[in-house]
């Protein structure tokens, strides 16, 4: 069995001055204290990357530069899906006893420490070099080529979109990390600029610095346990022009393959952490992963099923939409909320029962995909 | 293996894609050897330019000096009659399952495919 024994996050915005090593050592410092342990009961560092300051060895930068001497240790790439897939392998190295104590942390100054073209064009990167790239298409637009064709074949529109960016606004409000606390409507999001069409600014995530990190432990800390259940990968292709069609893609087969291993189904499911680079993305993940029908999240949003009180409350701190994005640590804040709301400490955006969570994470232009099941016990 | 015939991506006016000569597979993205089966030597061609739109994205917001000077251009992912999937540019009010035809531009220093609506 493995546990997430602590969790930290820093706010999420702008932190002028701080380097990506600091964030990280700020996130994790949080995860250490949540948890009670110290420094050298760490046996285990997994890292995602930096794209402001790339290094081929980032772990063990980090691990000096922290003061941990680990017996395990390397960095992680998967995109979006980074954070799951090493709160994956760090359960399995728990599991199967590599490690006691395992921190998997992520942070970048990703906003202030660089320009947000030198970010955009970063990211554009996932296309391919020589099919792809010469283009001149952005994430937006990679995402925006799979909306127009989710919306083509399932009728939804771009209001449609609009309601999971006022979502995760209303969401952000309530928590005072986020990156934006000004409430939005579906008018504002519909008349916001154009990106990528039919994307426009307010249905993509913003560039962001933070950090977040958590400890994937043997043996349970804390009086209320959160256990990694089970969880599950699928990588179907990295480029769009190579993509199966949508009813083919990664998110159905990981949860699939998560639901198999865990004997778990949806409607077990008490609340809902799902990534949310775009509004499309998080229609499409919702709507794979059987948390809405085919064409029905946003009337769902609509209704306020996502909402904190609602049946399936999901990123109630705001998502990548609104809490905002620095890379890596992006969608891990994702974890810590739900962490948070399992263990009865989400404050004002507490929810009624978050007994059970799904997670799901995705990289490159929905090419990985991780799935993953929480469970409090006491 | 025969020479790799030039396509766009090396600066011809041409759109290349490979047959696997054991089963058949059709690929777009340019490999020694056949992505679903392993067989080596794949068949190259050039594709007839004909296709059907899939799907569409304006960029209104590029990342470069070099693109932004083309803004709004229109990104297509195209299914071509030869059965392979490709992404190029477009006329703007290209909607998916449009029937287009390539033609070929200079864009941010390149040439680029680039579909009209078939007359």
């Amino acid at each position: 069995m493995s546990f997430i024994t602590g969790v930290g996050l820093t706010p999420f915005g702008r932190h002028e001055g701080s380097s990506s090593l600091d964030l990280m050592s700020k996130a994790a410092q949080s995860a250490l204290d949540d948890a009670g342990l110290k420094r050298a009961e760490i046996d285990g560092i997994l890292c995602g990357y930096s794209t402001v300051s790339p290094h081929i060895m980032l772990a063990t930068v980090f691990a000096e530069h922290f003061g941990i001497r680990p017996s395990y240790a390397h960095a992680v790439q998967v995109g979006g899906a980074t954070g799951l897939a090493m709160t994956m392998l760090a359960h399995h190295l728990v599991v199967s006893g590599v490690c006691r104590n395992v921190l998997v942390v992520a942070g970048e100054n990703r906003l202030t420490g660089q320009s947000r073209d030198a970010s955009i064009q970063a990211l554009a990167q996932v296309g391919h070099p020589d099919y792809e790239v010469p283009l001149g298409p952005t994430i937006p637009a990679y995402y925006g080529l799979v909306a127009s064709r989710y919306m083509h074949e399932y009728g939804v529109t771009e209001r449609d979109l609009a309601e999971f960016a006022v979502l995760m606004r209303a969401h952000a409000c309530t928590h005072p990390g986020a990156q934006f606390h000004d409430p939005i409507t579906v008018a504002d999001v519909m008349a916001s600029r154009p990106v990528a069409m039919p994307l426009k600014l307010l249905d993509c995530c913003p560039v962001s610095d933070g950090g977040a990190a958590f400890v994937i432990s043997r043996e349970r800390t804390g009086k209320t346990g959160v256990r990694i259940r089970g969880c599950a990968q699928a990588h179907t292709h990295q480029h769009v022009t190579a993509a199966p069609s949508l009813s083919e893609l990664g998110a159905e087969i990981a949860i699939a393959r998560a639901k198999e291993a865990t004997g778990l189904a949806i409607s077990d499911v008490r609340y809902a952490a799902i990534y949310d680079s775009f509004t499309i993305t998080l229609a499409m993940l919702l709507e794979d992963l059987g948390l809405a029908g085919r064409g029905e999240a946003a009337a769902r949003a609509r209704a306020g099923h996502f909402s904190r009180d609602g049946e399936m409350p999901l990123n109630t701190h705001g998502g990548l939409l609104s809490y905002g994005h620095c890379g890596v640590g992006g969608a891990m804040a994702h974890l810590v909320e739900a962490h948070l709301q399992m263990t009865g400490r989400a404050a004002n955006r507490q929810v009624r029962d978050a007994s059970i969570a799904l997670l799901h994470g995705d990289g490159g232009v929905l090419s990985s995909h991780v799935s993953m099941f929480l469970e409090r016990v006491r | 293996m025969s020479e790799r015939l030039a396509d766009w991506t090396r600066g011809e006016a041409a759109i290349v894609f490979q047959t696997c000569t054991a089963c058949g597979h059709v690929q777009y993205l340019h490999r020694a050897f056949c992505a679903a089966c392993g067989t080596g030597g794949p068949r190259e061609a050039r594709a007839s330019g004909r296709g059907r739109v899939y799907a569409t994205s304006l960029v209104c917001r590029a990342a470069t000096p070099e693109t932004r000077v083309h803004v709004p251009y229109n990104i297509l992912l195209v299914d071509c009659a030869e059965g392979f999937r490709m992404m190029a540019h477009g006329d703007n009010g290209l909607a998916i399952g449009d029937a287009v035809t390539a033609s070929f531009k200079p864009f941010a220093g390149k040439l680029v495919p680039y579909f009209t609506k078939e007359a």
